[in-house]
């Protein structure tokens, strides 16, 4: 067993609002996420034996979304935009910052665990760019001074 | 100047509380409609306004609703298209944030219109704040007797769903979306049955974007001729833009439609960074081809805009100045739609991949003289040949800016190099 019982619980009174069970496997996966920051085949299959649906139907909608990773991540999981509005203003210099400040490539974990540096999509946050989303907060308006200050107390929180 | 009718209370820090929107007046607009409106006449109220859809395609809200079958017997739905994804969009985040009740209060109000009593709130997975506002409010809006059975002594009966999705951009596409809901991969489907007709669980349903939504309390208040006297003469009210790219104050402005272009680069987005010259604009999110500076003059509503040759779309502007690589550009968005197409059609899941390799390569200083028209090509031939219109979504870049830069691309493929320097530098502080 990997999910809690009060995970399960969650997911089972989620399932209850839906007028048909499957549309809560997003719910479901979102639950599981965020317990553990990864998924995996065993959680999968906690998911479908709660909702009483297939592995595979479960299996099959994680993998089309991009919030349901099976890799394990650093603590604090960096999401960098690389779209349009924050490529304008430097995002691929913030990224390439930080995985230099790091020492870290994309998609590794930092020696110590805490840090994952990853690119994303446009995060609806084109006016305050450049922008990077740090587990689920959005930090804006970026400059190098507020990143060197987000990473000094991200660690200093550990 | 801007018109603020749906961001009037988006600053104050309190809004977000239903206390706080009550003191504002939020919820009178439903308890109208449940007193003294019925649905039918409501449906005719929002046709005679002129609201138009704000999620990108722009069209008329009433009439969408009026191809709900009256008589089907099955349960109809509504969702809330809260999925916002397109690059360069951030508008709906304004209301979900600032006004959720604005939010929850268009939705009943759609709702009630419709027939439907489970609506669904589908919100893209990422945004966190906006998720723990709205549900927030939907729980208190219950509390308060505006959700649930026999709402205030009408007899009618809503319940409002959260759904949070994955992280996934086709999702906003209205039938991609359903599939989503439905707990299936967010595949697009084809078009007809259209999702009025057969849509959520092969019941009727009707997707609305959240800013669509929120403009219902106030012409249930004010009524269709006020509303529909806001704007142009086709494209009524207002809307929220979101100015991004290189401007002194990026931001969201809401217009009444029909407001300048100019006026709003160069008056409230405060001009061009740096004050240099301005080279292109992207007036209405990612999928839509850009317009040279002469177009400034160009009024924002849904016909100048279609007219000057690009789309109002979902209001998104991205401002370019002289010193952006237009291809670096077309890569960028090249990127995007390659990573966010479902894959259900080859011509969209090849061709988005085929392009961005080729941008990747002219940018990188290895392109080839015919590669620009092998993009065409490729562009072309998605256009028009796949299910959903992302694919068509894809081509635009692409088509637009070998358009209007060709001499760019030649440059960048003859010297290897970028004609203009677009190291946009990280500020320091
Ligand atoms: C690829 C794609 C993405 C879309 N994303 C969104 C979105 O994020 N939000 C939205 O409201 N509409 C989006 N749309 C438009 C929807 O399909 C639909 O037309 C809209 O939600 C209808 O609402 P409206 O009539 O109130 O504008 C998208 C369309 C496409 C093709
Ligand atoms: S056009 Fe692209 S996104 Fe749309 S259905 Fe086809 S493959 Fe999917
Ligand atoms: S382009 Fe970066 S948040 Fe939209």
């Amino acid at each position: 067993m990997i999910l809690s019982d009060s995970a399960k619980l969650q997911i089972s009174q989620t399932a209850k609002r839906y007028p048909k069970v499957r549309s809560a496997i997003l719910p479901a996966l979102h639950v599981a996420y965020e317990e553990h920051g990864y998924l995996s085949d065993q959680m999968y299959e906690e998911i479908a034996q709660v909702l009483e649906v297939k592995f595979v139907e479960v299996a099959e909608a994680a993998s089309f979304y991009t919030m349901f990773p099976k890799a394990k991540r650093g603590r604090y999981l960096i999401q960098v935009c690389r779209n349009i509005s924050c490529a304008l203003l430097g995002s691929h210099h913030l990224t390439a910052y930080l995985l230099d400040k790091l020492n870290v490539e994309l998609g590794e974990i930092t020696a110590d665990g805490l840090f994952t540096v990853v690119e994303a999509e446009c995060l609806g946050s084109c006016t305050t760019a450049p922008m990077m989303q740090v587990n689920a907060h959005y930090y804006e308006n970026l400059t190098v001074e507020k990143v060197d200050r987000l990473i000094d107390e991200f660690r200093s929180q550990k | 100047m801007e018109t603020k009718l749906l961001t009037q209370y988006v600053s104050d820090p309190q809004q977000h509380t239903i206390e706080r929107a009550i003191e504002h007046g939020a919820y009178q607009a439903w308890q109208k409609v449940l007193k003294e409106i019925a649905s039918a006449d409501l449906i005719q109220i929002v046709k005679d306004s002129g609201l138009r859809g704000r999620g990108g395609a722009g069209f008329p809200a009433g009439m969408k609703w009026s191809f709900v079958p009256k008589d089907s017997p099955k349960p109809k739905y509504l969702c809330c298209n809260a999925d916002e994804s397109e690059p360069g969009t951030c508008k709906d985040r304004v209301l979900l944030e600032g006004d959720p009740h604005a939010v929850v209060e268009g939705m009943m109000i759609a709702s009630y219109a419709i027939g439907c009593h489970t609506a669904f709130f589908y919100i893209r997975g990422e945004y966190d704040v906006s998720q723990v506002r709205m549900s927030k409010a939907i729980d208190d809006a219950y509390a308060k007797g505006f959700l649930g059975k026999n709402i205030l002594g009408s007899g009618y009966d809503l319940d409002i769903v959260v759904h949070r999705g994955g992280g996934a951009y086709i999702c906003g596409e209205e039938t991609a979306l359903l599939s989503s809901l439905e707990g299936d991969k967010g595949l697009a489907r084809l078009k007809p049955p259209f999702p009025a007709v057969e849509g959520l669980y092969n019941c009727p349903t009707i997707i609305n974007n959240v800013e669509t939504l929120a403009n219902l309390p106030h012409i249930v208040m004010k009524g269709a001729q006020w509303f529909a006297g806001l704007g142009t003469e086709k494209s009524k009210g207002t809307r929220i833009f979101s100015v991004s790219g290189h401007v002194k104050k990026p931001g969201n402005y809401e217009l009444e439609l029909g407001y300048s272009l100019r006026d709003l680069v160069y008056g409230l987005a405060g001009g061009i960074l740096d004050d240099r010259p301005l080279k292109a604009i992207i007036p209405g999110g990612s999928s839509t081809p850009l317009l040279l500076p002469d177009k400034i003059d160009t009024k924002l509503d849904f016909e100048s805009v279609a007219a000057a040759g690009s789309m109002l779309g979902s209001g998104a502007i991205i401002v370019m100045h002289e010193e952006t690589c237009i291809v670096w550009v077309a890569e960028i968005l090249a990127h995007f739609y390659m990573h966010e197409s479902c894959g259900k059609c080859t011509p969209c899941r090849q061709g988005t991949g085929w392009m961005y390799e080729i941008l990747r390569r002219i940018e990188a200083g290895h392109g080839k003289m015919e590669d620009i028209d092998t993009l065409l090509d490729i562009a072309d031939n998605i256009e028009g040949n796949t299910i959903c219109p992302l694919g068509d979504a894809a081509a635009v870049p692409v088509i637009s800016t070998i358009k209007l830069f060709r001499d760019e691309y030649v440059y960048h493929i003859e010297h290897g190099k970028c004609k203009v320097r677009s190291e946009f530098k990280l500020r320091a502080k």
